[in-house]
Formats: C-alpha cells, sequence, structure tokens
C-alpha cells in the first residue's frame, strides 16, 4: 500500500502518478487529505486499487477504466462519469449526475444520491443503498440502476433501455416510464447486483421500471407527452 | 369610353406563396417542418463589407512575389500541445451518423492534404476518420454517444460543444431511418429508433461547473490537448467572456447561417444571430480580458470564399470553419444528380432534407448504396482544390491591404455597404467615417 498526502501532492502530479501506476498495474494505493479535491483519480485505466480517505469534490474518478477506486467519504457531482469499466465505491452521499453517461463497470453508492443519478447512463451498473433524487436516469439508455430507498420526482424520464429497480416508494415517473413485469432474468440480474454491492435486500422486495417504448420514434400524436 | 385596364395579381408580402405553401402544408400534416443546413433567409453578411485596398497611405505587396503567412496555432493558452495548421480554415464538427463514412474520409483526407484539421460530431470518432485526420478534433457533446477515455486521448483537441449557430439553445435528433447496426452500435441504442441529442450537458450547468469539467478533461489527457468551448451565435460577448473563465483555450462561434443536420425551420431561421454580428461582440470580450490572439477565436457560420475568411479575420478572429461549404466541395447538391433531387421533390442547390437519409449525392445517408457514390479520394481532392482557392483568395485581399500574413489584417482594412453591417461589424458605413451604434452591445 502506497500513500499519497493531497495536502502535499499536487493534483497533476497524483493523476499522473495513478494513472501511470494503474497503465502498469501496480498494486494499491491510499489517497489521503482529499479535502473536496475535484477530478481526484480520473483516467485511470488498469486494474488497481486506489481508497481515498475522505471527502471528494466533482467528477472522482471520472471515466475510470478497470480500477477499483473506494471513498470514505461523499463525493460531489458526476462521480464516475463515463465510467468505462471497473469498480468504484461511495461511502457516504453522492451529489448530482452519479455515474452520468457511464458505460460500464459498477458504481455503488452506500449513503444517498442526489438528483439526476445515472443520467444518460449507456451500460453501468448502479446500486444505491439509500435514495436518489429527482430526474434520475433521464434519457438512460442501457445498464442498471437500483435503488434501496426511495425514488424522487420523473424517474426514468424518457428512458431508452436502461432497467430500473426500486424497492420503496417512487414520487412520480418520466414520460415514457412505465412499471414492468419482474421477470426470472430480472430477478437474476438484480440478485448478481445486490450481491456484488453488499446490499441487504431480496430481489422480490423491488419493483421494476423500464421504457414503455412509444416515444423511439417522434410522432406528432405523442407531442403532449413531452 | 376606355376600359380601365386591368390590374396584374398581386402577390402578399406578408403572405407570399412561400409562406402560403407552409401554411398549408401545415396544415396538410399537423407537425412542424424538419430539415438540415442553416439559415437561407437574407441576414447581413460579408457581402455587405468590401476592403478598401491599398492606396496613398497604405503600401500594397506584390502579389505573385511577397509572402503572405497563412499559418495558425490553436491552444497556446494552456495546453502543452497546441495544434499547427497551415492555413486558418479548418473542416467543423459533422457526425458520423448525419454523415456516411465515405463522406467523414474525404473530410479527413482533404483535410490533411490542406494542412489544416477536421472535427468529429455527435457519435463518436470512426476509425476512417482518425485514420485519414492528421489533426483530429474530438467533439464532446451533452449526449456523449461513443465517448471514451481512448478516443479523447487520440484526438489531437477537444471541442466541448455548448451550442451550435443553426440551434442555439437546442439539441438534435438523428431520425430512426439513419440509424443503422453501426451508427447504434456506437451510441448504445437499439437500432432504427429516433436519437435524441441532448440540448444541455448531462453533469454541469454554468460555467463555474465547467471549469471543473475542463479541468477533469485536462486530468485525463495530460494537460496537453487544446480545450475548445463551442457556442452558437446567441450572446458573444458574454458567451465568449464566460468561455474564457471557464478555462477554454480556444472558442469556437458559430453564426446562424452555420449548418445541422437536422432540425426545426423554425428554429434554424429564428433564433440566433447572424455570423457578421457576432464576430465584433466576441473580439471585444476577449480585448477586454487581455486575451485576444491568447484564446484563439474560430468564426463559423456561412463561409464560403475567401473574400469571407479575409473579412472574418479582419474583424479579429484567428480561424474559420466550414461545414455546409465543405460538402458542396465534396459532392452534396451536385447538378449531376438533378433528375434525382427532381424525384424528390427539391432540385440541386436546395435539397435540405438530409435527416431522411435519402441524399442522392451519398453524403447525408446512411444507405449502402447512396453513399459508394462518394469516393473518397476524389472527394478529398475537391476539398483541398477548394481550401486552396480559399487560401489563395484570402491571401490576395491580404496582400492588396499590404499585409504579410493573413492575421494582420484589422477592422481599418474595411467598409460597410449598409447601416446594419456597418453597426453589426463596427466598421465605417462607404464613403463616411460613421460606425452606427458604438457604445455598447
Amino acid at each position: 500500500m502506497r500513500t499519497i498526502d493531497m495536502a502535499t501532492t499536487p493534483l497533476r502530479d497524483l493523476n499522473s502518478t495513478l494513472q501511470a501506476a494503474a497503465a502498469s498495474g501496480e498494486g494499491q494505493w491510499e489517497i489521503v487529505n482529499p479535502k473536496g479535491s475535484h477530478a481526484v483519480a480520473v483516467g485511470l485505466d488498469g486494474p488497481i486499487a486506489v481508497t481515498i480517505k475522505g471527502s471528494t469534490g466533482y467528477y472522482c474518478a471520472g471515466m475510470n477504466k478497470a480500477a477499483k477506486i473506494h471513498v470514505t467519504g461523499s463525493v460531489g457531482p458526476g462521480v464516475a462519469e463515463n465510467m468505462m469499466s471497473g469498480h468504484v465505491i461511495i461511502e457516504g452521499d453522492a451529489s448530482q449526475y452519479a455515474g452520468a453517461t457511464g458505460h460500464g463497470g459498477l458504481l455503488v453508492i452506500k449513503g444517498n444520491a442526489s438528483s439526476r443519478c445515472g443520467i444518460s447512463m449507456k451500460g453501468i451498473d448502479i446500486v444505491v443503498h439509500g435514495n436518489i433524487g429527482h430526474m434520475s436516469a433521464f434519457m438512460a439508455q442501457s445498464g442498471n440502476l437500483v435503488v434501496l430507498g426511495d425514488a424522487g420526482d420523473a424517474l426514468g424520464d424518457s428512458l431508452y433501455e436502461a432497467r430500473l429497480f426500486v424497492r420503496g416508494s417512487v414520487k412520480s415517473l418520466g414520460a415514457d416510464c412505465v412499471e414492468k413485469e419482474m421477470r426470472p432474468e430480472h430477478v437474476e440480474i438484480l440478485r448478481d447486483l445486490l450481491d456484488r454491492s453488499g446490499a441487504e435486500a431480496k430481489p422480490e422486495e423491488f419493483k421494476r421500471y423500464g421504457s414503455a417504448r412509444q416515444l423511439y420514434n417522434f410522432h406528432v400524436d405523442n407531442a403532449g407527452a413531452y | 369610353m376606355d376600359k380601365t385596364p386591368p390590374l396584374p395579381p398581386r402577390d402578399s408580402w406578408t403572405f407570399s406563396p412561400d409562406v402560403n405553401a407552409e401554411i398549408r402544408r401545415a396544415a396538410a400534416t399537423g407537425i412542424y417542418d424538419i430539415r438540415g443546413g442553416g439559415a437561407k433567409r437574407r441576414v447581413p453578411h460579408f457581402d455587405d463589407l468590401l476592403f478598401l485596398g491599398a492606396s496613398m497611405s497604405r503600401y500594397p505587396l506584390e502579389g505573385y512575389r511577397e509572402k503572405c503567412g497563412t499559418n495558425v496555432t490553436l491552444g497556446t493558452r494552456f495546453a502543452k500541445k497546441p495544434i499547427e495548421l497551415k492555413i486558418p480554415i479548418t473542416i467543423a464538427g459533422m457526425s458520423f451518423g448525419s454523415l456516411s463514412g465515405p463522406a467523414k474520409e474525404a473530410l479527413g483526407r482533404g483535410a490533411t492534404m490542406a494542412g489544416t484539421s477536421t472535427t468529429t460530431g455527435d457519435g463518436g470518432m470512426t476509425e476512417e476518420e482518425r485514420g485519414h485526420s492528421q489533426t483530429l478534433v474530438y467533439q464532446y457533446l451533452p449526449s456523449r454517444y461513443g465517448m471514451n477515455p481512448d478516443d479523447l486521448r487520440r484526438a489531437d483537441a477537444i471541442e466541448i460543444v455548448v451550442g451550435q449557430g443553426a440551434k442555439p439553445g437546442g439539441g438534435g435528433m438523428l431520425l430512426g431511418q439513419k440509424i443503422t447496426e453501426r451508427v447504434a452500435g456506437m451510441r448504445n441504442l437499439p437500432e432504427g429508433i429516433d436519437q435524441r441529442s441532448a440540448c444541455r450537458h448531462p453533469d454541469w450547468t454554468g460555467p463555474d461547473d465547467l471549469e471543473i469539467k475542463i479541468l477533469e478533461l485536462r486530468e485525463i489527457t495530460g494537460w496537453e490537448k487544446p480545450i475548445y468551448i463551442k457556442v452558437g451565435g446567441a450572446r458573444p460577448y458574454y458567451d465568449t467572456a464566460l468561455a474564457v473563465k471557464a478555462g477554454a483555450d480556444v472558442v469556437v462561434l458559430d453564426g446562424m447561417q452555420g449548418g445541422t443536420a437536422a432540425t426545426q425551420d423554425v428554429f434554424i431561421e429564428h433564433v440566433g444571430q447572424p455570423t457578421l454580428a457576432c464576430i465584433r461582440p466576441a473580439v471585444k470580450a476577449l480585448q477586454d480580458l487581455g486575451m485576444h490572439r491568447k484564446v484563439q477565436l474560430i468564426v463559423s457560420g456561412g463561409i464560403r470564399t475567401g473574400a469571407d475568411v479575409a473579412k472574418a479575420l479582419a474583424m479579429g478572429a484567428d480561424a474559420v470553419s466550414i461545414g455546409s461549404a465543405a460538402l458542396i466541395a465534396i459532392g452534396e447538391n451536385d447538378p449531376r444528380w438533378g433528375k434525382e433531387y427532381d424525384a424528390l421533390g427539391t432540385t440541386p442547390d436546395a435539397y435540405d432534407d438530409w435527416h431522411e437519409g435519402k441524399d442522392p449525392a451519398g453524403i447525408t445517408t446512411q444507405d449502402p448504396e447512396l453513399m459508394k457514390r462518394v469516393d473518397p479520394v476524389d472527394a478529398a481532392r475537391r476539398l483541398h482544390n477548394y481550401l486552396s482557392v480559399l487560401t489563395l483568395e484570402c491571401q490576395t485581399l491580404a496582400r492588396a491591404c499590404g499585409k504579410s500574413h493573413v492575421h494582420n489584417l484589422e477592422p481599418e482594412d474595411l467598409c460597410a455597404l449598409t447601416i446594419e453591417a456597418a453597426a453589426m461589424a463596427g466598421v465605417p458605413l462607404a464613403g463616411t467615417n460613421w460606425i452606427p451604434g458604438q457604445g455598447g452591445f
């Protein structure tokens, strides 16, 4: 385990060190004193493990590939945005746009996530142990969003093919998002995600939401839905 | 008694045949008109400006002997690896999906032959494009279709698209008929469905956020790549100032004549300012911040000739960008396909239903048979020729004004033919020393 202290190490040096380590697959790293810094541990491309002790600002773990990044505190907007693969775990809460446009990998938020969680997600899996805010999964294209708590207004607005699983209440559904049957294959997907994210919940407790696919091709008769 | 002379039929200016036709079309379909391209209405433009040329008080350069430089360096503010171009004319962002693969390849080849850059679009970076473009600018768009860190690092510059001149404040829609298996795969969406390109970015909401987003992109790419911010011609003074504040190396300013793959006609014709009206406020913002020539300004939207290029540079731009003109150069709307344009109910030079994917020229389509009509090598040669002509024309005008580099052109070299153009361009009305509207934007 190697330690980098952000109280004495500039952001550029931190990220270039981690990026080089990721490229060569060099082991385990610990980051201390992040103090809400932005763009911490971004652009990593390799199977290293990074533990960030504390809370970070915007875009922590942005565009992550293959790395496992663990934040012991909370994170600002855009955590793991556009993640391609790998594993990002947040012990605390996440601000807006968590996992935005992510293409792959697993993002676990053990606290709550704010609005627009999973916006425009493109294959990422996101598991939130707490609640999520309004407009989450807006224009979500593919992947899975699992919420153990409640979801805010307009869940899944203008959804494409992403699957949404919510255990608690949903304040309202967005345009073209509907509740769907939970088939056996969905139970298996959910069970796997709950297992991998360390969530103590049963798949049977969840409801599944997805696209009604009524707005996939523009038609003037649907104009009132927007 | 003589008969009263009959009056000829009199069309209404308000209810002209064009207007009436649109009313009838709307009544028949119940939906607004969607089309490609930029504004078709007449607006004040570079044609309304003239160069004064050399005279008793100015010495010209000899046209066929004395050197007139055309190179430009973009991204000198923060990037470790600024872009060096031989000519101040770049190829604007146009997506694979809206354009065919051979058309994108032709743009890359032609731009490379001319020593300039080309730009990706919504939908990501294709191998044809990367492979045939010596200098490739990678657009970072709200949809983030195809966005990934590998392509970000393979790019020579990154262009964050906030808006475009055809539709400032609007997103896009690539209709299902152009969504082939390959296009769908690049965008992580099912084949055949309409693909909405969002109007705002998913993970930042203003210039303060954008500053942090740019920090992230620079950290991911090792601070090597110039970062452009592209804005539509909405509020050019403040948009430019805020782009500088957010950390841009280059500002790309796209006026309302700039084209789009597809959007509502009402958007194209009624939102945004003419290119001519955008340049001086943007340059003023850079000057007020002490950043003119430090943050480079690229102007686009209706650039057609070397005269347009020279006038934009004289008003303070560092470079221009062309989209529609580049497509015409490689064969779009060519009269050779006249019968097929007729069959589509249009004519060469007027065809703008680019969203339907039936382009006889094989450029704005994903139809495998139609796209065979674009020979990337021949089309690239035509684009190279066209870029060469633009450059030669620009040099000719610069030499006539006594300039040894096209960047030495200045507003003092210009006058305007109309009051409107004088006010917009900030140059005197011809025959006077009057610049209308000075004192604020």
